[in-house]
C-alpha cells in the first residue's frame, strides 16, 4: 500500500456524528409528526439557501477529515515507512495549493513578491520586486496580468455555469420524472415558484457557487488567489484548512454538551427534591465561574499533560488533535449549563401533564416516562440549541486563539490566522488579505449557520407560530 | 424582603465555597504545584532543587490538605489549601508570580475597567432598545424585515474584526482617535472613544434582536389592543405600554451582568491598551500566572452571584406582582 489511513480522534468522532445525523434524519422521515416541521424548514428561501452553503462547507470538512500518511518511496516493501506529514483527502484534491511556496507576503493575484529584494538584471544588481515563484508564472510580461486573470475567471465561471445547467437540466428531468408530469410543465412551475420547494433560490445559490468556484479554480492553478503568508503559503489553502476545525469545534461541543444538559435537565426536572437542588447547585457553580477562564485553566492543564507525556503522540497532527478534542471537553463543559436550566424548566412544567400522570398511575416506570413522553417533548429545544450555539462556538475559537488558549499553534484555523496576522495591518503597505480571509470565511460559515437556525427555530418552536 | 436577601446570601456561600473547592482541585490537585514550577522554569534543564526553590519563594512546598508536622490548628492554617484557597474568603489574594500583591493591583485596576465597560453598558443598552424599538414600530414591513437581516448580519461577524477594523480604519487610516492607551480624567475621554464605539457596534446585532423579540412578545397581549382600542396613537402605545413592560425583562436580564462589569473586557482592553482588570487576566494567562487567575476565578465568581442576588431584588422592584418570600 503507498499509504496508511490515520483515524484522529476527531475523525472518528466526527464521522459517527454523519452516522448519527444520518440515522435520525432517516428515522424522521419515517414520521410524519417529526417531518411535519422540517417541511416548513425546506420551504424557507432563506434557510436552504444557507444550508446549501452549510453543505459546502461540510463536504469540505469532511473531505479533510480523511486523514493518511504516504509512504516514503525509498522504503523497503516488506517494511514500509511512512511519513510523518498527516495529510487528508481534501489535500490530495487540492494538490498544487499546498505545495506552491512562495518565499514571503505577496498580494492576491500578484506576480511580484510584496517585498523589495535585489535581483540581478543585465550584470547589474538593482532592488526590485521579484518574481513569484509560482503566481503568475506563466506570464511573460507583467501587463499580460489582468487580461489573463478576466480570461480566467470568465472561462471558469463559465465551466462553472454549464455545470449548474448540466445539474439542472438532470434535476429537471428526474423531478418531471418523478412527479409524471411533462418536463416543460415542471420548468413552468419552477419558474413561477410553484413547487413545494424554493426552487429558483436553490438553482440560482448553486448557480452562483458553482460559478465561484469554478473561477477560484481556474485563478488558483496559475496564482495564489488570496495572496501568500509570511512564510509564502497559500492563504486560500489556510482559509479551507479552517474550515474543519471550524466546524469541529461547533459540533463536538455540542455533541459533549448535550448529554449532560439533557440528562440532568430532566432529571432535575423530573425528580425534583433532592436532585434538583444537587444538579441546581452543580451548574450555578460552573455557571458563576466566567467561562474564558475556566477554558483557560483547563487548556493549560492539558498542556502540561500533554507535554509531560510526549510518548502518547507519534505525529504532531495527533497531539494538535487531541488539543482540539480536549478544548471541544473543555466548552462543553462550560456551556451545558444553559440548556440544562431550560430543559429543567420544560420538564417541571411537563411533569404535572395529565398524560404523564396517567402513566405514573399506570405504573410506568421512571425511564420509560422519561425517554416515552419527556423527552420527545423536549427535542424541539435540544435541536434549537443545537444550532444556535453553532455559530457561537465558531466565533468563540477565534477569540480564544487570540487569548492563547484556543487550538494548538500548529494547526490550522482561522482564529490562529489572525492570531498571526494581528501585527501585518501595521505594516507598511498594510498586508490585509490573510486576515480578510480568514473573517471572510469565518463570517459566510457563521451567517449561514445563523440564517439555517433561525429557519429552524422559526419551524420548530411552537411560541412563534404563526408570527412573523 | 430582609429576611429573603439574608436567605440567598446564606445560600450564595455554598456555592462560593464549590468554586473554592474547584479551582483549588484544577489548580492544585489535578496541576501539581510540581508542574506548575516546571511550567515556570522551562520543562527542561530543570532540576529538584530549582523547584523546590521555586516552590519555597512562592509558598508551594507546603501540604496541601493537612500539616502532620504542625500542631494544633496549623494542621489546618500551615496549608496550600488554607493560605491560598479558604484565604480568598476574605479578599486575601496573596502575591502574583512577579510578587506583586494581587488585591492591590485589582484594586487600581478596577477603575480603568469600569471606564471603558459602563458606557459600553450605558449605550449599548440604549442604542439596541432604539433600534429594537424602531424594527417594532415598522413591524411586519420591509424595514422591519432588513433591519432582522442586518441584525443577523452583525452578529455574524467577529467581534475580533470591530475591534481590528475601528483600529485600522478610525486611528490609523483616519487618525481621528488614538489608537490605544489610556490616561485619567477628562484627558482619558478621547481614548475610551473608540473602544466604547467598537464594543457598541459588535453588540448591537445580538441584542437588538433579542429585544425586538421581548417587545413583539409584549406587543401581541391584551393590554396592548386595549390601549389601541382607547384610541391611542401608536407612538404612545409603543413608548408608554411596550416599552414600560418590555423594561421588565431586559432590566433584569442586564442586572446580572452588572456587577461584571468591573472585571471588564479582556479582549477589548488587551487590544487598546487599557490597564484595567480585562488585560490583567489575560497577561496572567499568556505568563501563565495561575495565582492571578486563580484571584480572578474567585472575583468573576463573587461578583456574579452578586448579580444573581440583585436580579432577584430588581425584579420586584421592577414588577410589584412579584413578591419575595
Amino acid at each position: 500500500m503507498s499509504f496508511m489511513p490515520v483515524i484522529l480522534w476527531t475523525d472518528a468522532l466526527i464521522f459517527a456524528l454523519l452516522a448519527g445525523v444520518l440515522a435520525l434524519a432517516w428515522f424522521i422521515r419515517r414520521h410524519d409528526h417529526l417531518r411535519a416541521p422540517w417541511e416548513a424548514v425546506a420551504q424557507r428561501p432563506m434557510a436552504m439557501g444557507a444550508a446549501l452553503v452549510l453543505g459546502v462547507f461540510v463536504v469540505i470538512g469532511l473531505l479533510d477529515s480523511l486523514h493518511y500518511r504516504q509512504r516514503l518511496p525509498d522504503s523497503p516493501a516488506d517494511k514500509p515507512q511512512y511519513s510523518v506529514e498527516v495529510m487528508s483527502a481534501f489535500d490530495a484534491l487540492v494538490g498544487g495549493l499546498r505545495t506552491r511556496q512562495e518565499k514571503t507576503y505577496s498580494a492576491p493575484l500578484a506576480m511580484q513578491l510584496y517585498a523589495m529584494e535585489f535581483v540581478e538584471r543585465d550584470g547589474v544588481a538593482v532592488r526590485d520586486y521579484p518574481r513569484l515563484q509560482y503566481g503568475g508564472a506563466h506570464l511573460q510580461h507583467a501587463g499580460d496580468r489582468a487580461s489573463d486573470i478576466a480570461r480566467r475567471s470568465l472561462a471558469g465561471a463559465a465551466q462553472g455555469a454549464l455545470a449548474g445547467l448540466l445539474l439542472f437540466a438532470g434535476l429537471a428531468a428526474w423531478q418531471a420524472r418523478r412527479l409524471r408530469l411533462p418536463v416543460g410543465t415542471w420548468l413552468a412551475r419552477w419558474r413561477q415558484g410553484g413547487l413545494n420547494w424554493p426552487g429558483r433560490t436553490l438553482v440560482g445559490m448553486l448557480a452562483l457557487l458553482l460559478m465561484l468556484g469554478g473561477a477560484m479554480a481556474q485563478l488558483a492553478s496559475g496564482y495564489h488567489v488570496l495572496g501568500t503568508d509570511k512564510v509564502g503559503q497559500d492563504v486560500l489553502y489556510i482559509s479551507l484548512k479552517s474550515i474543519r476545525t471550524g466546524l469541529v469545534i461547533g459540533t463536538l461541543t455540542t455533541l459533549v454538551t448535550l448529554p449532560l444538559a439533557i440528562g440532568l435537565g430532566i432529571a432535575a426536572g423530573y425528580f425534583r427534591g433532592w436532585v434538583d437542588d444537587a444538579i441546581q447547585y452543580l451548574y450555578t457553580v460552573l455557571n458563576s465561574i466566567p467561562g474564558v477562564l475556566l477554558i483557560a485553566a483547563a487548556v493549560l492543564i492539558v498542556q502540561v499533560y500533554i507535554e509531560s507525556n510526549p510518548e502518547l503522540f507519534d505525529t504532531a497532527a495527533a497531539r494538535a488533535d487531541i488539543r482540539l478534542l480536549a478544548l471541544c471537553l473543555i466548552m462543553g463543559m462550560t456551556s451545558w449549563t444553559g440548556l440544562a436550566r431550560l430543559l429543567r424548566g420544560e420538564s417541571l412544567k411537563l411533569r404535572t401533564l395529565d398524560y404523564v400522570e396517567a402513566a405514573r398511575a399506570f405504573g410506568v416506570s421512571n425511564a420509560r416516562i422519561i425517554s416515552r413522553h419527556i423527552f420527545p417533548n423536549v427535542f424541539h429545544l435540544v435541536l434549537i440549541a443545537v444550532v444556535l450555539d453553532f455559530s457561537g462556538l465558531v466565533l468563540a475559537e477565534a477569540v480564544l486563539s487570540y487569548v492563547g488558549v484556543g487550538v494548538d499553534p500548529s494547526m490550522y484555523s482561522w482564529g490562529n490566522m489572525i492570531n498571526g496576522a494581528r501585527l501585518e495591518l501595521a505594516r507598511e503597505p498594510a498586508v490585509w488579505w490573510q486576515l480578510g480571509a480568514a473573517f471572510a470565511f469565518m463570517f459566510a460559515l457563521v451567517l449561514a449557520a445563523n440564517l439555517f437556525a433561525d429557519g429552524v427555530r422559526d419551524a420548530f418552536d411552537p411560541r412563534l407560530g404563526g408570527r412573523r | 424582603m430582609f429576611a429573603y436577601i439574608l436567605r440567598r446570601l446564606l445560600y450564595a456561600i455554598p456555592i462560593l465555597i464549590g468554586v473554592n473547592l474547584l479551582t483549588f482541585a484544577l489548580f492544585f490537585v489535578v496541576n501539581t504545584p510540581d508542574d506548575m514550577a516546571r511550567l515556570q522554569l522551562g520543562v527542561k534543564h530543570v532540576t529538584p532543587e530549582a523547584i523546590e526553590r521555586w516552590k519555597a519563594e512562592h509558598g508551594y512546598d507546603k501540604p496541601l490538605l493537612l500539616n502532620a508536622e504542625a500542631t494544633g490548628s496549623a494542621q489546618f492554617t500551615d496549608t496550600i489549601f488554607f493560605q491560598h484557597s479558604a484565604a480568598m474568603f476574605v479578599f486575601k489574594f496573596g502575591k502574583s508570580d512577579d510578587g506583586r500583591d494581587i488585591g492591590n493591583e485589582i484594586r487600581t485596576r478596577m477603575g480603568p475597567s469600569l471606564a471603558i465597560a459602563l458606557p459600553v453598558f450605558v449605550i449599548g443598552l440604549l442604542a439596541n432598545i432604539t433600534f429594537a424599538l424602531l424594527m417594532v414600530f415598522f413591524r411586519a414591513t420591509y424595514l422591519d424585515l432588513w433591519g432582522v437581516v442586518l441584525c443577523v448580519v452583525l452578529m455574524s461577524i467577529s467581534g475580533l474584526f470591530y475591534i481590528i477594523a475601528g483600529q485600522y480604519f478610525i486611528a490609523k487610516l483616519w487618525n481621528l482617535l488614538p489608537i490605544s492607551g489610556f490616561a485619567g480624567g477628562i484627558d482619558g475621554l478621547r481614548f475610551i472613544l473608540l473602544p466604547v464605539l467598537v464594543s457598541v457596534a459588535a453588540g448591537i446585532g445580538s441584542g437588538a434582536r433579542w429585544y425586538r423579540t421581548i417587545f413583539l412578545e409584549e406587543i401581541g397581549k391584551d393590554y396592548v389592543r386595549t390601549a389601541r382600542a382607547k384610541g391611542l396613537s401608536e407612538i404612545r402605545v409603543l413608548f408608554h405600554h411596550v416599552l414600560k413592560n418590555g423594561m421588565i425583562p431586559i432590566l433584569t436580564g442586564a442586572v446580572v451582568v452588572l456587577p461584571l462589569l468591573f472585571m471588564g473586557s479582556l479582549i477589548t482592553e488587551s487590544f487598546f491598551g487599557i490597564p484595567g482588570l480585562g488585560s490583567y487576566t489575560i497577561d496572567a494567562i499568556q505568563a501563565q500566572d495561575f495565582a492571578v487567575v486563580r484571584a480572578m476565578v474567585f472575583l468573576g465568581s463573587f461578583l456574579y452571584i452578586v448579580g444573581l442576588i440583585l436580579t432577584d431584588i430588581s425584579y420586584s422592584w421592577a414588577d410589584p406582582r412579584v413578591r419575595l418570600q
